[in-house]
This record gives structure tokens, sequence and C-alpha cells, in this order.
């Protein structure tokens, strides 16, 4: 069991990403209002939350404009996810977007951005208006995005899927080198094993990828150069595979597999780095789109985002002995069917 | 290095092209029968768009197709006798040398001969002092690349069925930064914009002279 250690640490690991990503709940937000437009005079508005808590405790509502902040007149709690709140909105908020918050002790400020089309602009307005409450709520919860929502937790499953196999074709890129320097056969099965578990992974970032896509961008796939280039790697260690199969000397395909996987590699890795650089993306962390390290990658998401992608490189690499090790094995069996 | 040497193997490669003239026929029908052959699909096209992918496809086949044969037209016993005389990197650059000019005459021809059947609308409001080197740059980084791919498609005894499959994948993303390069440069967007995508270019065939330098000597030891 010595030298074991970290393939428990995986498992361990994989255990509690899974479960702390899966029932970890996302935090509250408003997520829909009955209008989309406001005008000067008396408004009636019916807001629907998400793991909110309104009926516990009377939310407190106002709409914000710009930094001026106008609070309802009266809040109706229907159930913990809507109420209907009246203004009276004024004339003259500066700019044409209004956002529509509420705060309670339990969930802490939730808000709709961008909520309301304003009319009646002006710049009368000067201020804050209102006072409104600011406790932060507490516990361990996602944040809520706009469009994500759910499927935040992807982030767990998707993002490290990639990692692993990079890591994956860097073992087999490493192996083939040794392959060129050395000649010796059990290092070119080293990187077979390597790419086999490698496109594995890739298969599967492809798949939890195209579900992820499907739910925020509309689409199981879009032509972008993250998505063109994991397409590419995925070809490439295609075809490395239909190159080993097409040459019979083991000591020839060894040396012939090595240079295409070094040749393959190096380009791959050239153009992943810097193709998304200068095209526009949708992908997170490309093109002017801020990855989530920015934005919100925030204390309880890298709380679970660093042990799954630890835990998912781990696994991966585990993967790969058993792979190579199931390979010596048939080898030698099939050297002694030989004789 | 040996630069003699080189030129010397560079000359070698024309005298050889020279001496078989049905090579250059070949590689010129090619392109113009596959262009002819568009033509008749769609007669003259005057989508920007559509006119620059279907330009990059022809000239992608047409590389294909020419430089398949860069390593497999000698036999074992000749491949034998230049192992003996020239060191394999500079085997490996004057073919690269020389397949990058080869390629560089043929996008050129795919280029004139696409835009007389085609039709030569999109170019009109191009900027021809980009979209021109583009063009080249884009034909010559196909030899690059597939010159190395050609020898390791040879080696393994396989055609070029081979070749293309090894390829695609290789040459997919430099392909897609041409399509963008050259499609700028029909808009006629200046070197502000098309010259990231130029320089970038520039950089991966460097990039791929580097690899092939380094790597052609294990391919050739058999």
């Amino acid at each position: 069991m010595k030298g074991c250690w970290w393939k428990g640490l995986s498992v361990l690991l994989l255990l509690y990403v899974v479960f702390m990503g899966l029932h970890t709940p996302l935090g509250p937000a408003l997520v829909h209002t009955s209008i989309d437009r406001i005008a000067p005079g008396p408004v009636t508005v019916e807001a629907t939350g998400y793991n909110t808590h309104f009926a516990k405790e009377s939310p407190q509502v106002w709409i914000e404009n710009d930094g001026y902040r106008v609070c309802a007149t009266a809040v109706t709690v229907n159930s913990d996810v809507v109420f209907s709140a009246q203004f009276t909105v004024p004339a003259g908020f500066h700019s044409n977007l209004t956002s529509l918050w509420a705060w309670d002790s339990v969930d802490g400020p939730v808000v709709l951005r961008d909520a309301f089309f304003t009319e009646g602009l002006g710049k009368d307005l000067q201020g804050e208006g209102c006072a409104v409450g600011t406790a932060e709520r507490s516990g361990f919860s996602f944040p809520n995005r706009t469009i994500l929502n759910e499927t935040i937790r992807n982030l767990f499953f998707h993002v490290p899927m990639w990692f692993t196999m990079m890591v994956l074709m860097t073992i087999a890129f490493w192996q083939s080198l040794m392959v060129l320097r050395t000649g010796n056969l059990d290092k070119d099965q080293m990187a077979l094993s390597a790419v086999d578990v490698s496109l594995l992974f890739a298969v599967l970032g492809l798949i939890t990828g195209s579900i992820w896509a499907r739910a925020t961008w509309g689409d199981w796939w879009t032509s972008d150069p993250k998505l063109n280039g994991a397409a590419v790697s995925v070809l490439i260690y295609a075809a490395y595979l239909i190159l080993r199969g097409s040459v019979p000397d083991p000591h020839k395909r060894a040396r012939l597999a090595a240079i295409y996987n070094i040749f393959a590699y190096v380009l791959m890795m050239v153009f992943l780095m810097v193709l998304p650089r200068l095209t526009d993306s949708l992908h997170p962390g490309n093109g002017g789109n801020p990855a989530f390290s920015q934005y919100d990658l925030d204390s309880s998401l890298r709380a679970v985002f660093y042990p799954a992608v630890l835990g998912w490189i781990l696994l991966g690499v585990w993967a790969y002995t058993l792979h190579l090790r199931a390979a010596r094995l048939n080898s030698i069996a099939d050297e002694a069917n030989d004789r | 290095m040996h630069t003699a040497e080189i030129t010397h193997l560079l000359r070698l490669e024309w005298q050889l092209d020279r001496r078989q003239k049905h090579v250059w026929g070949s590689m010129a029908l090619y392109v113009v029968s596959t262009i002819y052959v568009c033509y008749h699909g769609v007669r003259h096209l005057t989508d920007v768009p559509i006119w620059n992918a279907l330009f990059w496809i022809i000239l992608l086949f047409a590389a294909f197709n020419a430089l398949g044969r860069s390593f497999q037209r000698e036999d074992a016993g000749r491949q034998l006798y230049l192992y003996t005389l020239a060191s394999p990197r500079s085997v490996v650059l004057a073919r690269t040398a020389y397949n990058a000019l080869v390629m560089a005459a043929l996008s050129l021809l795919s280029l004139a001969a696409y835009a007389l059947f085609i039709g030569g609308t999109p170019m009109q409001a191009a900027r021809l002092d980009i979209f021109v080197p583009v063009v080249v740059v884009g034909g010559v980084g196909f030899a690059l690349v597939l010159t190395l791919l050609s020898a390791l498609a040879a080696r393994a005894g396989n055609g070029i069925g081979l070749m293309a499959i090894l390829g695609f994948p290789i040459v997919l993303p430099m392909l897609l930064s041409l399509m963008k390069a050259s499609k700028l440069a029909l808009d006629g967007m200046g070197w502000n914009v098309t010259g990231k995508y130029v320089l970038w270019l520039v950089l991966i065939d460097l990039i791929t002279v580097g690899l092939a330098w380094l790597l052609f000597p294990y391919l050739w030891r058999d």
C-alpha cells in the first residue's frame, strides 16, 4: 500500500467535490419581474426570487437607478419566493436602466440588475434616496449568476477534465521525447497509455462542455476558438492512433509515433495558447470575456474547485498507471503465448 | 549547418523536377481543373466569405496533392545513397525550402486561375498589398507543415491518405487564421488589423521549421 496514498486522496477529494458541488445551495437572487418597463407615477411589481426566504421575514424592497434609491411604499409577500411591491416612480432618473433590490436579514441583499427599462429621464434626483438594510447573509453557498444559475456547478467537472487531459498529454509528450532518446519500447507504451486516457478525458470534457453550452448559450456547439482548439486536440490524438495502426514494425512504430506526437503537441500548445487571444470568444477567459477567477471565483467556489482540479488530475494519472499495467501484462502474455 | 550542402540539394531538387516536366503539369492541372469544376458548380461568386473559404479549401487540397509526393518519389536505394552523402538536417531544410518555393508559386497560380474563373469581384475592394502576401504566406505555411508529415507518411509506408489524416488537424488552426486574415484583407482592412495574424502565421512557420530541423534526423535513420 506504500506509495498509494495519492489514490486514496483522489477518491476522498472527488467524494468531497461531488457532495459539496451538488449539495451546496445557490445563494438567493431575484430572477424575474412581472413588468420590465417603468414610467413616473405609481407602479406595482411582482418579483420572483430563487432560494429566498421572504415568508420568514418580509423584505425591504427598493429600486435603484444610478446610485439613487426609491423604497417601496407597500410590500405584500405571497410565498418564500414571490412578493409584490408598490412604488411611486419619480421623474428625473439619470439612467434608462433601473435595478430591483430586496433585503431581509435571512437572505441579505438580493438584486435583479437592470430589471426595468426606464422612462421620464432627467437630472433632478441627487443624493442617495432612502436608506436600506445592508447586512450580508451568513452561510455557505455558491454565487447565483444570471444565465449560469445552477449550471455553475459544472465548473467542478468540465474545467478539470481539460486540465487532466493537458497533464496526460504532457506525460505522453515527455515519454515520446524519451522514446527518441533511448529507443525504449516501454516508453512508447507509456506514451500510448497516456494518449488513450487523455482522449477519454477529452471526450468527457467535450460532453460536459456541450451540455453547459446548451444550457447557457443555447446551442450544443458554437464556432469558438476554445472549442475549435478542443476539437483539434481530439483529432490530433485520433490521428496519432491511426498512424500507430498503420505501421506493423514495433520499433519503427514507436519512433514515427513519437515524432508525430512531439510535432503535434508543440504546435497544438502554441495554438491553444495564442489562437483564443487573437479572436473574440464567448468562452470565459478569452477575447474580453473574463475568466471565472476575475469576477466571481469567490471563496465558496474556490473551496470546491481547487480540490476538484487536484482530485481529477490524480484520478487521471491513476487511470493512466492502470492502463499501462494492463498493457504490460498483455504484452507479457503475448510473449508467453508465442513461445 | 552547411549552407553549401543545402544549396546543392536545392539545385538537385530543381534539376530532378526539371527533368520530369509532367510533375509541374500535374500540379497546375490539378489546381486548374479543381477550380474549373467549382466554376461549373457556382459560376460567379460575389459573396466575400464564401469566395474566401472556397479559395482556401482549393489551395489546401492542392497543397496536399503537391506535397504528398515530396518524399515518395525516391526509392529505398536512392534514399540510402542520399543518406550516406548528406546530413539529414540539410536534406530536410533543402526540401522544406524547395517545397515552400513551389507552394508560393502554386498559390499565386491558383489565385490567378481562381480570379479568372470564379470572379475577381471580391478583390476589387481588397487591400491587394495585404491579400497577396497573406496568400503566399499561407501557401508557404502549408508547405512547411506538410513537408515533415509527408516524410512521416512515406516512412509509415502509407501514401497521401495517411498524410491527409495526420495533416488536417495540424493545418486546421493555421487555416482558420489564414481565412480570417485574408477575409480582413478582402474587406479592405489595413496592416494595423491584419498585421497580428500575419505575424502569428510567420511565427508558426518558424516554429514548424525548428521542429522539422530537430525531429527529421530521427525519422531519417532506419
